[in-house]
């Protein structure tokens, strides 16, 4: 009875460990992986654009508010869009009209990176 | 000034190899508090002394002067962690006003504005009007540049500029050199200087006496700091390469609103307190964003910086001073304080 049971947990935890693996290779399953047709918000809070990423249907509009006491930006890395400098509160408002991956950043603060996935 | 004695130099620079200074014991010593802490650069050779009330009397003969550096005045910043920055600027000019001598000039270390609006300009102009000091060298921080790719800063501030913004001068035998690396970041990185302006100060030093005291002052730190928060500048390395062969480099920087140095050989940086509102130390808080501290602590955490330059040592002594006045003894203050 023990070797067979050893022998059981033997097998199951290396099944078990792929598994796990395998959900942690997939993308996270959140509500904002769903592609959206409707508006999408990202907060800019704490220096950090929330969510990182985001993944939104052709012809989506994405909002960026400011919620930090410092003024940040939101530009395409690529070029695509530019925002102004956002003060508190202050939002920005793109509208993805192509599919593809939208990398951007601020360009005040350039460690604060994010990515648009338009589906 | 002309260079009268390189060799007093380079036998200091011996003595310094031959390490009859414990530099790192000495450095582990070195406490900053808010009344600040006196250090000074001899040929290379860090010493330092409690930042007391006589440190001016030493100034002022022959080729002696003395510079102030202010730094992130972020005029037009009206939140919680300081809803008046114009009048903390307004008191730490009053207190360049009160030093014993007048300092020759002032160093702004940029963020001179919050948005970059006119109107903020403006007020800093008119406050900078009442300095002792009537010259006034500016290097821009990134909120400086946050309109027209930084057009309206180069014609307020830029002057006989180059490029961005830098651009360096001579002052009674003392080179000093004031760098941008707040223009053209790229996503992910830090602070950059850019190809363009490094050629240019390559070129600028060469042809230099080994002996002339070097000053480099930029917004953002020219040493890695905080790489997680953005404290440095991807390509100093660089830069610091250029001064390596000179005996007595300065290195002034603002950005983090909080002193922190380092001694690396020959080359001493040192961050400035801003004139506006405190940022935690490196990891201690969520974001960099102002720290808000009680009311009445606030003037102990903002402050100005001055430089004194002794022909005699050829060295250079900075001195943070907090706006409000605290005690005779720095080591009681509360302040940044860090060992």
């Amino acid at each position: 009875m023990t070797r067979t049971n050893v022998w059981i947990v033997g097998l199951a935890t290396p099944v078990m460990i792929a598994m796990l693996l395998l959900f942690a290779g997939s993308p996270r399953v959140t509500a904002n992986d769903q592609p959206s047709a409707a508006n999408t918000e990202v907060k800019i809070d704490n220096f950090v654009f929330g969510p990182e990423t985001i993944t939104v249907a052709v012809g989506a509009t994405v909002t960026w508010t400011n919620k930090d006491d410092i003024p940040h930006t939101t530009v395409s890395t690529d070029g695509v869009f530019k925002s102004k400098v956002m003060d508190t509160d202050e939002k920005f408002s793109h509208t993805f009209d192509k599919a593809g991956t939208y990398p951007y950043y601020c360009t005040i603060h350039p460690k604060m990176t994010g990515k648009v996935v338009v589906q | 000034m002309p260079d009268k004695k390189p060799d007093l130099i380079d036998q200091k620079l011996q003595d310094l190899n031959n390490d009859g200074v414990d530099r790192r014991g000495f450095l582990k010593c070195m406490a900053w508090a808010g009344t600040g802490l006196v250090w000074t650069l001899s040929g290379g050779i860090p010493m330092s002394r409690a930042f007391a009330k006589g440190h001016d009397q030493t100034a002022a003969k022959g080729g002696d002067f003395t510079f102030v550096q202010i730094s992130d005045s972020h005029i037009g910043f009206n939140k919680p962690a300081n809803p008046d920055v114009t009048a903390t600027l307004q008191t730490a000019i009053n207190k360049i006003n009160a030093m014993p001598h007048t300092p020759d000039f002032i160093i702004h270390t940029g963020d001179l504005s919050q948005l970059s609006k006119p109107s903020e300009f403006d007020t800093l102009d008119q406050v900078l009007k009442g300095a002792s000091a009537k010259q006034i060298y500016f290097v821009p921080g990134e909120h400086d540049l946050l309109t027209d790719n930084g057009e309206q800063y180069l014609q307020r501030y830029g002057k006989g500029t180059k490029g961005s913004g830098w651009s360096s001068f001579d002052h009674k035998g003392v080179h000093f050199v004031g760098l941008v690396n707040v223009a053209n970041l790229k996503a992910g990185g830090m602070g950059s200087l850019g190809h363009e302006q490094l050629e240019w100060l390559e070129d600028d030093l060469k042809g230099r006496s080994a002996s002339t005291p070097i000053v480099l002052f930029a917004h953002i730190p020219l040493w890695t700091i905080y790489p997680d928060w953005g404290w440095g500048t991807d390509d100093s390395e660089q830069a610091l390469s250029y001064v390596k062969r000179f005996g007595s480099v300065t290195v002034l920087n603002g950005h983090i609103h909080q002193i922190m140095q380092k001694i690396e050989g020959k080359v001493s940086f040192h961050t400035a307190m801003s004139t506006a509102f405190p940022q935690p130390a490196p990891g201690t808080a969520p974001s960099a964003g102002p720290m808000k501290v009680p009311a009445d602590q606030l003037q102990r955490v903002l402050g100005i910086t001055d430089v004194n330059y002794l022909v005699s040592g050829r060295s250079l002594a900075v001195v943070d001073s907090p706006l409000a006045d605290s005690g005779s003894s720095a080591s009681e203050n509360g302040g940044p304080g860090r060992s």
